[in-house]
Parts: C-alpha cells; sequence; structure tokens
C-alpha cells in the first residue's frame, strides 16, 4: 500500500511539470498545426534562464523567495518575447507549406537554440538549487517530501485549469477555439488569425520554458536536457491527443505514472514503457485518447 | 551509370587518407537518405529510420563476433537483411498511418530500440561496444590507407547501386503508384491498388537500405552505441532528403558530402557550433530551395498547380 501510495505521488509530482511542457505543444499544435520540435530547447531555454536569474540573486545575498519570484519574472519576459519573435520573423515565412514541412523548420530551430544554449551556459552542468528548500520536507503518509515537489502540484493544477477557464469560458479562447476547429470560417468572420497565431505560439513558449523555470532548482542543467524533455511531451500530446487540453493532463498523469512505476520497479525499461503506452494508443486510437477523428476531403 | 558508380569507387585512390572515411560515410548517409526520399514518395516522412539503422549496425555486429565473419560484403549483407526483416514486420502496422503519425510513430518506435539498448548491459549499456576491422574476400588489410580505400569502394559501389535500383524503381509501376498515394491514399484504393501495400513495399526497401547503411557506419567506426537509434541520428538523414529534394538521387549523394564537408569544417573552425550552422543551413534550404538542391539542375517538368485560394490566404496577403 505504501509503495503503491510512493509510485503515484512520484508519478504526480512527475506529471505536473509535464502536463505544463505538454500543454503548451499541444496548444501550438492545435492553433498553428505545427508539431513543434523545438519545444523542448524552449523548456531547457526556460531553465537556463532560471538558473542565471536565481544564481545572480543570490550573489546579491538576498533570499531564495526572490531568487524563486526573479526567475519567474524574467522566464515569463524572455520567453514570451523569444515566442513572438521567432512566430513574427521565421514561422511566418513558411504557413501554407506541407505540415513535415514545417515540422523540419522546427527541427532546424531546435538545432540552432541547442548551440545557443551551449554558447551561452556552456557544456559543464548548471545547478540552481536554492528554491528548492524554499518550502522545507513535508512528511506525508510517513514518507518525507520535498515541499517544493509537492507545491508543483497545485501549480500545475492551476495552469491547466487557467487555460481550460480561458479557452472555454472567455470570449477571446473561444475564438482561440474556433481558429483551432476551422481557421478559414473564422477568417470568414473577421478573426485576425495571424494575432492569434503569434499570441498562440508566444503563449506555448512561456508554458515551456515556464515548467523549465519550475523545475531548474530539481535538476542539473546540460546539453541533451531539450531533446529528452521534447520525447517525453511528444509522447504525453500524442497519447492524449494532438490539439487537447485535456488529453495533455490525462498523457502527463500517464506517463508520470508509468516514469515513477519502472523508476520504482524495473529502472532500465523507463523509456521503453513510455514509449510502449504511445505505441499502444496510437495502433488502438490513432488520434490519441482525446481527439474525435475528423471527416477528409477525398 | 554503372560506369559513374566504378568511376567514382576509383576515384578514391586519388582522394587524400582523410576524405576516404568522410566520404565513406557521406555515401552510407545517402543510402539511408535515399530510403527516405524513396519513403517521402509516398508522402510519408520516417523520423525514425535510426530503429533500422541501429538494427543493421548491431545485427551486424553480434553475427559478425559471434560467428567471426570479417568480411565486408557479408556484412552489409547481414545489416540489409536485418534492416528490411525488420522493416516487413513493421511496416504493415505503420502503413496505415501518415503525416505526422506516422512521422512519430517511426520515432517513437526508433526510442523505443534505443531506451532498451542503453538499458541492455550485455551490449554495452549507453557505451556500446568494439568490433575488428572488415575484410574483402579473405583479404586482410593491414595497411590504415587501403582498409580506408576498400571501405570507401565497398560502400560507394553500393549506394551507387542502389541508387541505379531506385532510378528504376521510380520509373516502375510501384514508383509512380507511390506518387499517386502521396497524392491522395484514397484515390488510389479506388482504383483498385492498396494504398498501404505500396507504403508497405517502399518503407521496407529503405529499411533494407537503412539496414546496409548501418553496417557501413558500424565497419567505418568499428564502434557501435545506441546513438545510432536516438532520435536526432535519425533527423541528420531526414535533413539529407531534405536538402536533397525528392526528385533526383544524385542529389542524395550531393547533399549527403555537402552536409559531411559542412559538419567536418564546423568542426574544424567552429567547434560546438556544427549544429547551428546545420540548423541555418538547412533552413536556409527550405525558404529558397523549397525542392531541394536538386532542383538546380532538374527543371521542373509540368507546371506547379498552385493551392486554391482561401480565405486564409486571402487574408494573409492582405495582411502583407
Amino acid at each position: 500500500m505504501n509503495f503503491f501510495l510512493t509510485v503515484v505521488l512520484d508519478g504526480l509530482i512527475q506529471a505536473s511539470w509535464l502536463f505544463i511542457v505538454a500543454l503548451g505543444l499541444t496548444l501550438v499544435f492545435g492553433v498553428l498545426k505545427i508539431l513543434n520540435i523545438a519545444h523542448g530547447s524552449f523548456y531547457a531555454l526556460g531553465a537556463y534562464i532560471a538558473a542565471t536569474a536565481v544564481t545572480t540573486v543570490a550573489a546579491h545575498g538576498l533570499p531564495p523567495s526572490f531568487g524563486f519570484v526573479a526567475m519567474l519574472i524574467s522566464v515569463a519576459l524572455i520567453g514570451s518575447a523569444v515566442g513572438l519573435l521567432l512566430e513574427r520573423g521565421l514561422l511566418k515565412m513558411f504557413y501554407g507549406r506541407d505540415e513535415v514541412v514545417l515540422l523540419l523548420v522546427t527541427y532546424a530551430v531546435f538545432l540552432i537554440l541547442e548551440d545557443a544554449t551551449k554558447l551561452i551556459w556552456g557544456v559543464n552542468p548548471i545547478y540552481a538549487t536554492q528554491p528548492y528548500e524554499l518550502f522545507g520536507n513535508i512528511e506525508f503518509a510517513g514518507l518525507s517530501y520535498v515541499g517544493y515537489d509537492l507545491v508543483l502540484l497545485p501549480v500545475s493544477a492551476a495552469i491547466g485549469f487557467l487555460v481550460w477557464f480561458g479557452l472555454n469560458r472567455t470570449v477571446k479562447g473561444k475564438i482561440v477555439l474556433a481558429v483551432i476547429h476551422n481557421e478559414e470560417m473564422s477568417v470568414s468572420m473577421g478573426v485576425r488569425v495571424n494575432r492569434v497565431y503569434a499570441v498562440a505560439f508566444a503563449f506555448g513558449v512561456l508554458l515551456a520554458s515556464l515548467a523549465g523555470a519550475l523545475t531548474a532548482p530539481k535538476i542539473s542543467m546540460q546539453p541533451g536536457l531539450s531533446s529528452d524533455v521534447i520525447i517525453l511531451s511528444f509522447a504525453i500530446v500524442v497519447i492524449g491527443g494532438l490539439g487537447s487540453v485535456e488529453g495533455a493532463a490525462v498523457g502527463a498523469i500517464l506517463v508520470g505514472l508509468a516514469r515513477a512505476a519502472s523508476v520504482h520497479l524495473m529502472p532500465q525499461a523507463e523509456l521503453f514503457m513510455i514509449y510502449l503506452i504511445m505505441a499502444a494508443v496510437l495502433m488502438f486510437r490513432p488520434e490519441g485518447l482525446f481527439k474525435r477523428e475528423t471527416a477528409r476531403r477525398i | 551509370m554503372l560506369l559513374l558508380v566504378v568511376a567514382a569507387a576509383l576515384f578514391g585512390r586519388a582522394l587524400p587518407t582523410w576524405t576516404l572515411s568522410l566520404a565513406t560515410i557521406a555515401a552510407s548517409n545517402a543510402l539511408i537518405a535515399l530510403g527516405i526520399v524513396i519513403l517521402a514518395r509516398t508522402g510519408n516522412v520516417s523520423f525514425g529510420q535510426g530503429l533500422f539503422y541501429a538494427a543493421g549496425g548491431y545485427g551486424v555486429a553480434l553475427i559478425a563476433n559471434a560467428w567471426g565473419i570479417t568480411d565486408a560484403l557479408v556484412q552489409m549483407l547481414i545489416g540489409a537483411v536485418c534492416g528490411g526483416l525488420l522493416g516487413i514486420v513493421i511496416g504493415p502496422l505503420l502503413a496505415r498511418y501518415s503525416g505526422i503519425f506516422f512521422g512519430m510513430l517511426t520515432l517513437a518506435l526508433s526510442m523505443v530500440l534505443y531506451g532498451a539498448l542503453v538499458k541492455t548491459t550485455a551490449l554495452g549499456g549507453s557505451d556500446g561496444f568494439n568490433i575488428g576491422r572488415p575484410t574483402l574476400f579473405g583479404l586482410t588489410f593491414t595497411d590504415t590507407r587501403e582498409a580506408d580505400f576498400m571501405l570507401y569502394a565497398v560502400s560507394v559501389v553500393t549506394t551507387g547501386l542502389a541508387g541505379i535500383a531506385a532510378t528504376i524503381l521510380f520509373r516502375s509501376e510501384l514508383g509512380l503508384a507511390s506518387l499517386a498515394v502521396r497524392e491522395n491514399n484514397l484515390r488510389v484504393e479506388y482504383l483498385g491498388i492498396s494504398s498501404n501495400w505500396v507504403v508497405t513495399i517502399n518503407f521496407a526497401i529503405a529499411a533494407v537500405f537503412a539496414g546496409a547503411s548501418g553496417s557501413f557506419a558500424l565497419m567505418a567506426q568499428r564502434h557501435i552505441d545506441p546513438q545510432f537509434a536516438y532520435w536526432t541520428t535519425s533527423g541528420e538523414f531526414v535533413f539529407v532528403a531534405v536538402l536533397a529534394g525528392y526528385q533526383s538521387v544524385a542529389a542524395v549523394f550531393v547533399a549527403s558530402v555537402a552536409l559531411e564537408l559542412v559538419r567536418s569544417f564546423s568542426n574544424l573552425y567552429l567547434p560546438n557550433t556544427w549544429q547551428l550552422v546545420l540548423g541555418i543551413f538547412l533552413l536556409g534550404v527550405i525558404l529558397f530551395l523549397p525542392r531541394g538542391i536538386g532542383s538546380l539542375w532538374i527543371k521542373q517538368r509540368r507546371k506547379r498547380i498552385d493551392p486554391p485560394l482561401t480565405a486564409v490566404t486571402v487574408q494573409k496577403e492582405a495582411a502583407q
């Protein structure tokens, strides 16, 4: 029983940050129909920026809570700016091309960002552990958990709720949904799709870098981070259904649990498990768990 | 064309030693990219050719070590068979998918193999293991230049023959049906051709090429590790295919050599930034040569049919 609880909690903690990354990926796909390979790079970018912010604050002798706030603010600003810049400056040129071409464009962006982060932050591992002790340790069912990990759960749930609420209960969100469902019709109704594209992409990048910032205190930042994260978040959105918010949540929980379970039971099968789930889901429901099949033109 | 292949192989005699191994890798990459081009003619881009690349490489390494097979040709055939067998098993399963889902599934399968290989300590885990220097027809090459040249010749001839086979394939019934599947697979079905079958056959051919390519990479490096199956490895092969465009077999070779040259020069002058150079290069090609470098010398035969004017394109044009 205790073991079961450990796996579930570990899985949910994993799922909490994975969900934030996958949410960004799935939104960008839903609106722009781009499967963004560079998404993991934005996660890494967020993590690196957070590390810089945290260590700068710590170097000035300020308390770690300042570092925590500073990292969130700096990542939010830089993340959305990078997103806007990329969409307006680069992706715009490729709209209307084949979706595989757009995939390759984001692959090129991934390659560029990969080396750009190496040039800025070097190849040695970077740590930003100061905020990790911020919330102390919490005893739960006889187990000791780092408070920071548990705080991630409500944070992630709140982000999920806000996105869901924003999309389904506000006028602007409904316009975005309209673009997701039928871009052509929304243009005819006077929606400025270009603007929706730019905002959606910037928001996706913001989510990825925010997740990077939130996990930065838990991990060591080093090259290869982005390609590992993109692989996980691909699996999540494909399991859940590309473009679906609920799907991203369920996919993140499934992948988080699978990771936690295999870490405890069979550490050698971790990556294997996740992709097995993804392959299984695709075999039986190619559209993912949460996506309705759409009619196609003959 | 055969003469051209033989000439290219003999040309290796004149090449300086350091370019020989580079050219071997370029030929091997061209072979696997050729497979991607063949598959892409059905409209499906595989982001997981690393699966067959690694299957070929590991298959050869294991069998060669177990049975003491060192002949380069035999090793290449073993690699091709390993890749092909796996392709025949997976092909029918994947043929039902198209576009992004096809790409994602191939990527997923290659990552399954990667995940399994990294954790398999019997195969050296993430460090991999080494194999001996290949021989040819019972000849052992003690001089490294001779050995490099032998490998160069075998890989160039194999890739050249594969290129000739691909040209024939493109003009065959199957090759033309592949193009039709890319345009509209439902209409192909209405014509009485199974589009799944067309995709499966092309997939298996691509897998055979990838397996053989994996064996060359193994023989050239005399070392194998799970990186063979990692998705960024597969990404590089797709890169070569995109660079080449989908129209010309020769373009695949040119693209592959170009990539290897860019890689070694940026390794030499800009260490740590060759991916950056590669990314900019890729963006440039997609932007300025949308049909690949093949379009530099192949004139378009028929007029491009413009996509239908939609409300979205009208708005976008108005915005510019």
